[in-house]
């Protein structure tokens, strides 16, 4: 397996009116080619905004620490993104090398154009296509993600196509400049549950086709559970606990995670109530000290959560979580 | 106390005409077709159903909230009986002091611009169920401590609160006219899932404590599991499946819910592959097939499914299926 | 790299309660001050408009006719120094200008500056009569010993350019107040039925506000100015061309009102109150209202430029306001001659009093409108 990517200690804060903002905290991982990996999170744990670091889309506000470092190993070579400074240079990862679809297609897709006419457009920026060569590609691109009828899709407008296929339609166009790395930002959260499994599939076939790596965000485990190889666990812009899949979603070691887990409506076991999280996310105006989940922590012990960050201890060989109570227990 | 249903409809339909062609036939949408439901007292309904189901809007027009076009929905509470097509004036007012809606967003639900307190006496104050301030206040004070509120927060703004926070205010503006009927249209659905147990759990705490009757609105199967007692299906305005939840989940007899049950990403990571995948989209609302809505979808589809659409029967113990063919499937 | 947990806790709960209770008004508050731009230009207003409402008290002289300095017509600013070649003094002084004519000049008048006869200024001095808020006054802020000074110089008749400056503005001012508020009025009335109501209602008042925004201001002033009879006094004058402009600034302020109402009537805690069984009338008292002051305001703000400018070209061409009333469109009307564009630069400095207030007015508008929709970041 190729390593894909690295990120190193990305620590990302925001300068806002109401002063410094943290909304990513000494995060890192890695990723190999043909991986997909999950970063779950519910809202303020920063995962949209890691992501969105890996191309340098942040507001302008936003303040990288020096010890961050993300590298992404090319063919070409490895590219330090923290380097690269101004948009130029950014071109050639932004949508070249790096894809990356979002949450919501009909913002994604310029109403007023023709998505055969951005899927061309991108194709003419990124690669060495001319017009005819890259409406090829669109629609086959488009075909292969399963919308019939591609060469009439292609000539329409991203409001005529239902969710499902504005989806895929954007799918196609972050495929077809075949990058490495695809970062898909909560991209059947807004689709129907039919429609988001088959959305889902068409992914893990694409990953397997294409051998790409593709980074997962949402905040359904569920979604994670069926489609990822590797999970990251995010909260407050810390990651709490990673690890291969089924390691983290079996055996979860640290409390946030053992709590979504719980708070999650099981189909298979209607008679247990819905066990919730304690209290409610902090405001990133008011970050705890110490552990960051040490204030909705049920089982927190007084002292050492509230005064000290965790660090990483192994629970497993391929699964770690940054917890006091799972560093005493003693980990491998 | 009878045992009649509270709220009950016949063949329900609420029609939106299409703006447009001034000239040529006059186009509508179906939102609701035919629908006929029973809503015992004291009961947690649940309605599910994707989008186009028509499922917001019929809760909606049991509430009066939205025009009703044909069909009756009959209210009976023991004091009052109403005939909601025929509501208004008085009796309207009168109903509205029964029958609540708590709303999805938490963020648009709540005027940015009146305290806590405001929001949560104005339905006092406007249905003038109190006589005196004190009264009033008296009454807001009760209802925000059951919604886990403190007396801090009425003094506040709904930009000093989380989304958890703002959609609890939002239950309890709902509660404090003391109503019989509350529809919670998709309540949970924007909130983090940690917060979302929590808020699930105080409906049914405060379902069980006012002895109210819930219609809960979701497009979340997993969630209606845990918390409803009854569950209705429904498909592009028409009701498919109805059943106790038990029944509904363990026994599926129609083939979207049965769809609609394997789509939902398990949380076991090795059980891929074992959903049945529905192919094609959504058809739109205002093009229904003809005969019934599901067979452009269904994989069991046979000829009578295109012409005739199918009504409901009884196919168990409170258990009704619109399918021509559900007898059949079960045996299989 | 956690926030420090060493803040004090008290100062920190007493700022978040504060912005935990913030009404809208104080967050609005709190954003404007941030912006700089804004701020300076609200000082400036502030300067300006209490200048114009005080103006009698401040300038030495009458700016009518009746206050006209006879000796020095069309006269140089006379900047007031404390030091000359005669030595200092704590007062600051002018000079002395004698006028005289004789074939030398070519029978010009000719102004010439004695030095050795020093008029010193004075403050607080009696001088001309005038009445403010009703009451009669006759002291104000500054004169001289001797005869007038003029700070800003004087025009063809002897009037006093600064006197006249800060009455015009005061004039200005109160011509755009009646206008902006005579449209504002009509704006939401009609704006907000057409908004709250929509259907056929909306169509309708749409089509009456279009037609009247498309009349012509020039040709109807003309009319106007025809048909206004002469005997009117200034002040009626003054009343009829504000009550005017405010009849037809309507539109687009009546505009912006309904597109605010049609947006907000859909929001869901509008809804949210109908469903209480919630009067119209509650609804907008307690709901739409609230929801747009802030962007009326800043409309209104907006908007005051345009209504003093207008004024003030009516008043240029002659179709506005006349002597005795100052305003800068009276003003302006003596300088279209070359004898002023060459020899007397002075009577351009009204100007930039009101090239200020016009951008002030802009700056505290803008300032307002990004500061006037606290709550758009409060989404996660």
């Amino acid at each position: 397996m190729t390593r894909l990517l690295e990120v190193d200690n990305l620590t990302l804060q925001f300068d806002t009116d109401e002063g410094r903002i943290t909304a990513v905290d000494d995060v890192s991982f890695a990723l190999d080619a043909g991986q997909v990996m999950g970063l779950v999170g519910e809202s303020g744990s920063g995962k949209s905004v890691t992501a969105k670091a890996l191309m340098k889309l942040n507001p302008g506000n936003a303040v990288y620490s020096d010890k961050t470092k993300i590298t992404l190993h090319l063919e070409s070579g490895s590219v330090d993104i923290m380097s690269l400074r101004n948009s130029t240079e950014m071109q050639v990862v932004r949508g070249g090398a790096i894809s990356m679809i979002f949450q919501e297609p009909m913002a994604s897709f310029a109403p007023a154009i023709t998505i055969g006419d951005q899927m061309v457009e991108q194709l003419l920026i990124h690669t060495k296509l001319n017009k005819k060569g890259a409406r090829e590609l669109s629609i086959e691109m488009l075909d292969r993600v399963g919308i019939s009828d591609a060469a009439m899709r292609f000539g329409q407008y991203a409001f005529e196509l239902s969710g499902g296929m504005r989806q895929r339609a954007m799918i196609a166009m972050a495929l077809s400049t075949k990058p490495k790395l695809l970062i898909a930002d909560e991209p059947t959260t807004a689709l129907d549950v039919t429609i988001q499994a088959q959305v889902i599939d068409l992914m893990k076939d694409l990953v397997t086709d294409f051998g790409m790596g593709i980074i997962f965000i949402t905040h359904d485990l569920g979604v994670i559970a069926q489609t990822a190889d590797h999970v990251a666990v995010m909260y407050l812009g810390r990651i709490v606990e990673q690890g291969s899949v089924r390691d983290v979603i079996r055996t979860p070691a640290h409390p946030y995670t053992k709590g979504l887990l719980a708070a999650l409506p099981n189909l298979h076991d209607l008679d247990s109530p819905l066990v919730a999280v304690p209290g409610d996310i902090p405001s990133p105006l008011e970050r705890p000290s110490g552990c960051v989940f040490h204030t909705r922590c049920s089982v927190a012990l007084a002292g050492r959560c509230q005064t000290e960050i965790p660090r990483f201890s192994n629970v497993s060989a391929n699964h770690r979580a940054a917890c006091h109570l799972v560093e005493t227990k003693g980990g491998i | 106390m009878t045992d009649k249903p509270l709220i009950s409809a016949r063949d329900l339909s609420v029609h939106y005409p299409m703006r447009g062609n001034v000239l040529g036939p006059k186009q509508v949408v179906r939102a609701v077709e035919g629908v006929n439901i029973d809503i015992e007292r004291s009961n947690f309904y649940g309605l599910v159903g994707e989008s186009g189901s028509g499922k917001t809007t019929l809760g909606r027009a049991m509430l009066k909230a939205t025009p009703i076009t044909h069909g009756d929905v009959t209210y009976d509470d023991g004091q009052v009986r109403y005939n909601l097509s025929t509501l208004k004036g008085a009796e309207l007012k009168d109903y509205r002091s029964r029958a609540q809606l708590i709303f999805q967003d938490p963020y648009a639900a709540l005027s940015p611009r009146m305290t806590v307190r405001d929001i949560i006496a104005e339905p006092l104050e406007v249905m003038g169920l109190t006589k005196s301030r004190e009264e009033t206040d008296q009454r807001v004070r009760e209802i925000a401590a059951k919604c886990r509120l403190n007396l801090e927060h009425l003094r506040r703004f709904p930009h000093a609160f989380s989304g958890g926070q703002r959609q609890r205010i939002s239950i309890a503006r709902a509660l404090v006219s003391r109503p019989q009927f509350v529809v919670a249209d998709e309540s949970v659905a924007a909130l983090d899932v940690s917060i979302q147990a929590d808020v699930l759990n105080l409906l049914k705490s405060i379902q069980q404590d006012m002895g109210l009757t819930f219609l809960f609105i979701s497009h979340d199967l997993s969630v209606v599991a845990h918390i409803c007692d009854h569950v209705a299906v429904m498909y592009l305005g028409r009701l498919v499946e109805t059943a106790p939840t038990r029944d509904l989940f363990a026994a599926p007899q129609h083939p979207y819910t049965k769809a609609l049950l394997s789509a939902i990403p398990s949380l076991d990571p090795d059980d891929r592959g074992k959903a049945q995948k529905l192919e094609g989209e959504i058809p739109s609302p205002t093009n229904p097939p003809p005969g019934c809505k599901f067979q452009t979808r269904c994989p069991f589809a046979i000829d009578i499914c295109r012409t005739l659409e199918p009504k409901l029967e009884k196919s168990g113990k409170e258990h009704d299926v619109a399918c021509h063919r559900w007898k059949e499937l079960m045996e299989e | 790299m956690t926030d420090a947990p060493n803040m004090d806790v008290n100062v920190n709960q007493k700022a978040k309660d504060a912005y935990f209770t913030a009404s809208q008004g104080q967050l609005i508050w709190t954003r404007f001050k941030k912006q700089k731009a804004a701020m300076v230009g609200a000082w400036i207003l502030v300067v300006l408009i209490i200048s114009g409402l005080f103006a009698p008290f401040l300038t030495p002289y009458d700016p009518t006719i009746a206050g006209r300095d006879k000796t020095y017509q069309n006269g140089a600013p006379q900047l007031p120094s404390f030091c000359d070649e005669n030595g200092c003094s704590w007062r600051p002084f002018v000079y002395t200008y004698e006028r005289e004519r004789s074939i030398k000049t070519n029978f010009r008048w000719v102004n010439t500056v004695n030095i050795e006869k020093r008029r010193y200024m004075q403050f607080f001095v009696q001088g001309d009569e005038y009445t403010l808020l009703g009451l009669g006054f006759s002291t104000h802020l500054f004169g001289v010993d001797t005869g007038k000074v003029h700070l800003f110089g004087t025009d063809s008749t002897g009037k006093d350019i600064l006197s006249r400056t800060f009455h015009a503005i005061n004039t200005s001012m109160a011509v755009g107040t009646i206008g902006v508020f005579i449209s504002f009025v009509l704006a939401l009335i009609i704006g907000g039925v057409s908004g709250y109501y929509g259907g056929w209602i909306d169509s309708g008042l749409q089509m009456v506000t279009d037609a009247v925004r498309t009349i012509p201001a020039i040709p109807l002033f003309m009319a106007l100015a025809a048909f206004i009879p002469d005997t009117w006094s200034a002040e009626m004058r003054f009343f009829f061309i504000s009550i005017i402009l405010g009849f037809i600034g309507w539109p687009t302020l009546a505009r912006r009102v309904r597109t605010h109402l049609l947006t907000e009537r859909n929001q869901e805690y509008v809804l949210a109150a109908k469903l209480c069984g919630a009067s119209p009338g509650h609804i907008i008292r307690r709901h739409l209202l609230p929801s747009f002051t802030s962007y009326i305001i800043v409309d209104l703000v907006i908007s005051f430029p345009y209504m003093v400018l207008s004024e003030t070209a009516l008043s240029f061409i002659g179709l506005g306001l006349k002597d005795p009333v100052n305003s800068l469109g009276v003003m302006l009307q003596s300088v279209t001659s070359a004898d002023v564009l060459l020899n007397y630069q002075w009577y351009f400095i009204p100007v930039i009093f009101f090239i200020t207030l016009v951008l002030a007015f802009v700056f505290v508008g803008d300032g307002l409108r990004d500061a006037a929709d606290p709550y758009s970041d409060t989404k996660k």
